[in-house]
């Protein structure tokens, strides 16, 4: 994943707002149809390309074996999901409690960064004290940090603590705000909230938290709703840390488990690998279909990926 | 709105002392308090920061204390062939894809501009791949892919190719994984598009008035306008594809092979500081490629001058 800083801001704080609705109409303007033709034509050979290694994958996962390498076709000659019941248990554990786990961090990671992001981010957004200028260039400072030049010492750090073979250096993280990025973009969009609002609480007798509850959370949703679906995507499919910190298969997350498909290289388990890698994109395709809009807006006004 | 608030002149209470400021103007303490986690998580990434600067100058392996070796270290990254080879690869890797994948995603971004029916479909199925290209599953599915027997060679042979062997080839491999790169150029791409919309019809229309055709349109008033934009995506792009990880482990069974071809520097530093405990050299190199990030990126800002147009100058 990676971030950004304020270049983009100017040219994106409307972004949405001219395009989208009259895409209709401008398409009939200065286009002949036979250049409509063509575009889409392009766009679809495209668009072919894109999404065709993601059909053979949910093909091939309920072709039969000797099918998967030898048959081009996308169909399959009959449907086979005897992958999926066999991939399920072909680890040292079920893929059930792989999924568990993935999701029990997902979970936790979304709540960590959604409490401690948002924090950072009103006081940086909305309150006045001393070191503002130079806390905030810090954070900024982290979105450029390259990760790999703290694992050393933090994996020093956990081994002494005794964490290893725990989810705790994985979502310390989560829980400190150490996602720079969210917070940048829960800032930006603290500071587009009228601060009328925060004046008139203020009047009513609100202190701080009250506003930070009451007013500024319940308007940030759509800001948050951007960081869940982020955080999904990243915890969900994260490889390095778990690599890194888990090495008891039952504590394995799905993408540690997946791999585990090819350390065993049996080539008869292809189909198996497959079943299962559907199983794990499915979330992450599901949860992108269902919070497209605030993705598309995330990336927009931060450029996450 | 003006975030540089007035406090610090009225603080010192010059001429203007009627100036009546809100309750809580400075909120120094319910401040910090909103900060605490991340003042928590700041102590998380200083001392870390620190503890590897001086471990770059140790040898450490986990169980015997840290001994101050010096130089020695970095000495060694410049005699270490094994090293130069993974910056290589690293190097060919993202000075080949990220310029790809950037005109690949603005190609498309261009033919989706002007409105297209069905925009929200066509961005969704080329923005999916870059949620997915980091997943191991999709990594795996790439090895199958472009295996000596999979879809790739399979179509060649419909027009009489016979592919090579693209993932045990030290030759191609990397080129697979470049095309993966490439393969989920849509984040950018959602990025051009937002900027592609800002750019005001009018300055289209002035054009083609003085008689500029589409392709002296894109090069006079698109891509000057866009050049922000650009610059931004080349700045993370790089950042981001100079640390490959993942891919290059996965793809490889965290060997960097087939004969070292994909052999990422991250991978290499990984091996080093994981496997063989190494940790003094790990941090010795996650330094250097800190530098070598550093670098192109102040390259890049210094380069920017010289390219990148910024409207309101």
């Amino acid at each position: 994943m990676s971030a950004t800083t304020t270049p983009l801001e100017p040219q994106t704080s409307g972004a949405d707002s001219p395009g989208e609705h009259s895409d209709d109409h401008i398409e009939t303007v200065g286009s002949t149809p036979w250049k409509r033709f063509s575009r889409h034509l392009l766009l679809c050979l495209v668009g072919a390309v894109m999404i065709y290694p993601l059909l053979w994958l949910v093909s091939s996962s309920v072709k039969p074996d000797d099918e998967i390498f030898s048959d081009l076709s996308l169909w399959p000659s009959h449907f086979d999901f005897s992958h999926y019941t066999k991939g399920w248990n072909a680890l040292d554990h079920s893929f059930g409690l792989y999924l568990v786990n993935s999701l029990l961090l997902t979970a936790l990671a979304i709540a960590g960064n959604l409490v401690s992001c948002s924090m950072a981010a009103y006081a940086f957004a909305r309150m006045q004290f001393r070191g503002r200028k130079l806390f905030f260039a810090m954070m900024m400072g982290t979105l450029m940090l390259p990760a790999h030049v703290l694992l050393v010492p933090q994996y020093i750090l956990f081994s002494k603590l005794g964490l290893l073979n725990t989810y705790w250096p994985l979502l310390v993280p989560n829980f400190t705000a150490g996602n720079a990025f969210f917070v940048f973009l829960m800032v930006q969009f603290m500071r587009a909230l009228p601060r009328e609002l925060d004046e008139a609480a203020r009047i009513d007798g609100c202190g701080p938290f009250r506003i930070f509850w009451r007013i500024v959370v319940p308007l940030c949703m759509p800001a948050f709703a951007t960081t869940g679906i982020f955080t999904f995507i990243t915890t969900w499919n994260e490889f390095f840390s778990p690599l890194l910190y888990l090495t008891d298969s039952r504590l394995y997350t799905v993408p540690l488990a997946l791999r585990q498909f090819m350390d065993s290289q049996g080539t008869s388990s292809w189909g198996q690998m497959f079943a299962m890698s559907v199983v794990s994109l499915a979330p992450v395709v599901g949860f992108f279909i269902a919070g497209q809009k605030y993705l598309v807006k995330g990336i927009a006004t931060t450029g996450l990926k | 709105m003006s975030k540089s608030s007035p406090h610090s002149q009225s603080l010192l209470g010059g001429p203007e002392p009627v100036r009546r400021r809100p309750r809580g103007q400075r909120q120094n303490w319910a401040a910090y308090l909103f900060l605490t986690p991340w003042f928590a998580g700041m102590l998380f990434t200083v001392v870390p920061f620190a503890a590897s600067l001086y471990l770059a100058f140790t040898d450490y392996d986990l169980l015997t204390p840290a001994k101050w070796v010096g130089l020695d270290n970095f000495r060694e990254l410049f005699a270490d062939e094994r090293l130069h080879h993974s910056l290589m690869v690293t190097f060919v890797y993202t000075f080949v894809s990220v310029p790809l994948s950037l005109a690949v995603a603005l190609g498309v971004a261009m033919l989706l501009k002007s409105g297209v029916k069905g925009l929200p479909v066509y961005r969704a199925v080329f923005y999916l791949p870059s949620l997915l290209g980091s997943s191991v599953a999709v990594v795996m599915l790439w090895r199958a892919i472009f295996g000596s027997n999979g879809a790739v060679n399979k179509f060649l042979e419909l027009f009489g190719i016979h592919g090579p062997s693209w993932t045990s080839d030290p030759d191609t491999s990397l080129s697979v994984l470049i095309g993966l790169h490439v393969w989920t150029f849509g984040a950018p791409m959602v990025i051009f598009l937002a900027a592609l919309k800002q750019v005001p019809v009018s300055y289209y229309e002035a054009a083609a008035i003085d008689g500029a055709g589409k392709w002296r349109q894109f090069r006079s008033v698109t891509l000057p306008l866009i050049t922000p934009v650009i610059f931004f995506n080349l700045v993370l792009s790089l950042i981001g594809s100079l640390q490959t990880f993942t891919q290059g482990y996965v793809f490889s069974n965290g060997s960097g092979g087939p004969a070292d071809s994909t052999l990422f520097y991250n991978v290499y530093l990984y091996q080093q500081g994981f496997t063989s405990f190494n940790m003094g050299y790990a941090s010795a190199m996650a330094w250097l490629l800190l530098v070598i990030v550093a670098a192109f990126t102040a390259l890049n800002f210094i380069a920017q001058r010289y390219w990148v147009f910024y409207e309101n100058d």
